[in-house]
C-alpha cells in the first residue's frame, strides 16, 4: 500500500518531516539522558538544520505542490526558508554560551528552537489558510516557551508572559479574519480565494483587514508592536536575536504571499492600509527609538522601523516590490545578527551590560569589536556603500515606479531621523571616555560577528548574485 | 422567525467583541485573559461552522476541528507560563505586570 496519491507527495516536504522527526528524537535522547546532553544537543540541532537547508536546496527545482495545495515549494518558499535556517542554526550557535551556565542547562530550549523553525518552514510554504495558521502557531508556541526559558528571572517571565497574551489575541484576530475569508469567498486555498475575490464585498475586506492586523503583529509593525520593546528587553539576549531574525523572515514571507497571492484583485485595498501601516512603522520606529538607554529596547525600536521599510516594498505589490522585500529581509538578517553578537559579546567581569553608556570608549579597549559594530550600525543607518543602503534603495525604487511618492519620501525622511540615534552610538563609542574593559570575546559570537559584518561592508561584492536570486523568487509568486 | 446566516455571523461577532474587551478593559486577574483568549477562538469556530453549513462545504468544520486542538495546545502553554510567572512574583494581578514600560 502506497500512503502517496496524486497531489499528495511526500517528497516537497521531506526537509520538514527531517526536521520534525529529528526534533522528536534529540527530545527522547535529552528526556532519557538528563540535562547533561544540552551541548550535544544543541551541536545535534545546529547539525539538523543544516541538513534541512540542504535538503531544501536539493529539492527539484521549479514549483510543486502538495496536500492538495496546502503545502507550496517554490523560489520564494526556497529563498525564505534557506533565511530562517540560517537565522535559527546562527542564534543557536550564538547561544552556546547561555546554555553553558550550569543553572539553566536547558536541552529543551534548542528542541523548541527547531520545532519553532518547522512552524515557520510550513508557514512559508504555506498555500492556504488553514497551513497558515497552523503553522504560525506552531511557531508562536514556541517562542513563548522560548521567551520565558530563563524561568528564575522576573523580567524573562514578564516578557513570556506579555508576549503570549498578545500574541494569542493577535492569532484570535487572525483567525478571525480567516473565517470570514473563508465565508465570504468559499474556500480557504490562496488560489481559489484570488479566483473568487475580483471585487471587494464588505465581509471580505473585513475579513482582509482582520488578517493583516494578525499578520501585523507577528512582523511587529505599528499599531500592533507594543509587545516588541518589552520582550526585547525582558527575553534573554540569545533570544532576542531570535526573535530579530528567523521569525520575522517567516512572518514576512506569509505576508507577502497571503497578499501578493490570494488578494491581487483588491489591490487597492490592501494597499492602502499597507501604506499606512509603513509610514507608522518607520516613524516611530526612527523617533521612539531616540530616547532609549537599553541597547536591547534600542534594537527593538530599530526593527519595527525596519519592518515598516521592509512593507514599503510590499506597498507597491508589484514584482519590484516583492524583491525589495526579500532583499531587505536578506541584508536585515545579517545587520541585526551581527549587531546582536555584538551586544552578546559585551561583557564585564562576566555579566552582561546592556546600556549604551556602557559601549563608551569600546574603540579604546577592544577597536575591533568597535569598528565592526560602527559598520553594522551605519548599515542599519541605510549610510552608502553597505548593505543597508542597498536595502533601502531596492524598496524605494519599488514604491516610485508604483507612483507612490509619497510613501518613498516619508521613508527616506525618517531613515534620516533614525540615523541619528544610531549615529549616537557610535559616538558614544569612539569619542567618550572608556568605561571600562570588555571581558574577552568568544569564538562562535567572533566568527558570527566576521561574517556578518564581511557581508554588511562588501555587500556592493554580493549584490548580483543576491539580487538575481531575490528577482527570480520574487517572480515565482506572480 | 427561521434562525439565517446572519443570527450565527452576529452571536460569533459579539462573541469576538466580548473576547477583545475581556482583554483589554480587564485591570484584575490573568486568569480573565486567558478565558477571553478562548472566547475569541469559540467565536471563530462559530463563525467557521455556520459558514460551513451555510456554503455546504466540509473544510469549514475540519478547520474548526484544527483551531479546537490548538486551542487547548495554547491554553496549556499558557497557564505553564503563568505558573512559573506566579512562582516568581507571587501574583498574577494584571496591574502587577509592570517590570518594563510599555
Amino acid at each position: 500500500m502506497s500512503f502517496e496519491t496524486a497531489g499528495y507527495q511526500l517528497a516537497p516536504v521531506v526537509p520538514e518531516l527531517v526536521l520534525a522527526v529529528g526534533s522528536m528524537a534529540l527530545l527522547m535522547l535529552g528526556a532519557y539522558r538528563g540535562q547533561g546532553t544540552t551541548k550535544a544537543i544543541t551541536t545535534l540541532a545546529v547539525l539538523l538544520l543544516v541538513a534541512a537547508g540542504v535538503l531544501e536546496l536539493l529539492l527539484p527545482a521549479g514549483k510543486q505542490v502538495t496536500f492538495g495545495g496546502s503545502f507550496i515549494v517554490d523560489d520564494f518558499a526556497r529563498f525564505m526558508k534557506i533565511l530562517a535556517l540560517i537565522g535559527s542554526a546562527v542564534t543557536l550557535m550564538l547561544s552556546t554560551e547561555f546554555l553553558s551556565d550550569p543553572s539553566r542547562r536547558i536541552f529543551e530550549y534548542s528542541i523548541l528552537v527547531l520545532l519553532s523553525t518547522l512552524g515557520m518552514m510550513v508557514l512559508i510554504s504555506a498555500g492556504d489558510l488553514i497551513s497558515l495558521y497552523l503553522g504560525l502557531e506552531l511557531m508562536s508556541l514556541a517562542l513563548y516557551v522560548v521567551a520565558t526559558s530563563n524561568r528564575d528571572n522576573a523580567k524573562s517571565n514578564e516578557a513570556g508572559l506579555k508576549y503570549f497574551v498578545l500574541g494569542a489575541l493577535s492569532s484570535g484576530m487572525l483567525l478571525y479574519g480567516a473565517s470570514l475569508i473563508y465565508g465570504f469567498t468559499g474556500t480557504v486555498s490562496f488560489a481559489g480565494i484570488a479566483a473568487s475575490a475580483t471585487t471587494a464585498s464588505v465581509g471580505l475586506v473585513f475579513g482582509l483587514v482582520f488578517l493583516l492586523a494578525g499578520l501585523c503583529f507577528k512582523v511587529s509593525a505599528v499599531p500592533f508592536h507594543m509587545w516588541t520593546p518589552d520582550v526585547y528587553e525582558g527575553a534573554p539576549t540569545p533570544v532576542t536575536a531570535f526573535f530579530a531574525s528567523a521569525p520575522k523572515v517567516a512572518a514576512l514571507a506569509v505576508f507577502t504571499r497571503a497578499t501578493l497571492t490570494a488578494f491581487p484583485g483588491i489591490v487597492t485595498q490592501w494597499q492602502q492600509i499597507l501604506v499606512f501601516v509603513s509610514i507608522a512603522s518607520m516613524a516611530l520606529g526612527s523617533f521612539a527609538a531616540i530616547g532609549q538607554t537599553n541597547i536591547k529596547r534600542l534594537m527593538a525600536y530599530s526593527s519595527i522601523g525596519h519592518m515598516g521599510f521592509a512593507l514599503v516594498g510590499l506597498a507597491s505589490g508589484t514584482v519590484e516590490g516583492a524583491q525589495g522585500v526579500l532583499t531587505y529581509i536578506l541584508i536585515y538578517v545579517a545587520m541585526t545578527l551581527g549587531s546582536f553578537a555584538v551586544i552578546l559579546a559585551m561583557k564585564r567581569n562576566g555579566q552582561a551590560v546592556e546600556q549604551i553608556s556602557d559601549f563608551a570608549g569600546l574603540s579604546r579597549t577592544n577597536p575591533l569589536l568597535a569598528f565592526f559594530f560602527a559598520m553594522l550600525l551605519f548599515s542599519l543607518a541605510g549610510i552608502p556603500p553597505l548593505a543597508g543602503f542597498f536595502a533601502k534603495w531596492y524598496v524605494f525604487v519599488a514604491a516610485i515606479k508604483a507612483n507612490l511618492f509619497t510613501l518613498a519620501v516619508l521613508g527616506v525622511l525618517s531613515s534620516v531621523v533614525g540615523a541619528y540615534y544610531y549615529l549616537t552610538i557610535v559616538k558614544t563609542m569612539y569619542f567618550d571616555e572608556p568605561a571600562g574593559q570588555v571581558d574577552p570575546v568568544r569564538v562562535e559570537v567572533r566568527a558570527v560577528l566576521a561574517v556578518a559584518g564581511l557581508f554588511n561592508i562588501l555587500f556592493a561584492l554580493f549584490a548580483g548574485p543576491v539580487v538575481s536570486a531575490a528577482s527570480a523568487a520574487a517572480k515565482s509568486l506572480f | 422567525m427561521t434562525i439565517g446566516l446572519g443570527h450565527y455571523l452576529a452571536v460569533g461577532a459579539i462573541l469576538f467583541t466580548l473576547g477583545i474587551l475581556g482583554i483589554f478593559l480587564n485591570r484584575k486577574n490573568i486568569i480573565v485573559i486567558l478565558m477571553s483568549i478562548e472566547l475569541i477562538l469559540l467565536a471563530v469556530n462559530t463563525n467557521l461552522v455556520a459558514f460551513s453549513t451555510f456554503l455546504g462545504d466540509i473544510v469549514g468544520q475540519v478547520f474548526a476541528l484544527l483551531v479546537l486542538t490548538v486551542a487547548a495546545a495554547e491554553a496549556a502553554i499558557g497557564l505553564a507560563i503563568l505558573v512559573v510567572y506566579f512562582r516568581n512574583r507571587g501574583s498574577i494581578a494584571v496591574e502587577d505586570v509592570n517590570l518594563m514600560k510599555g
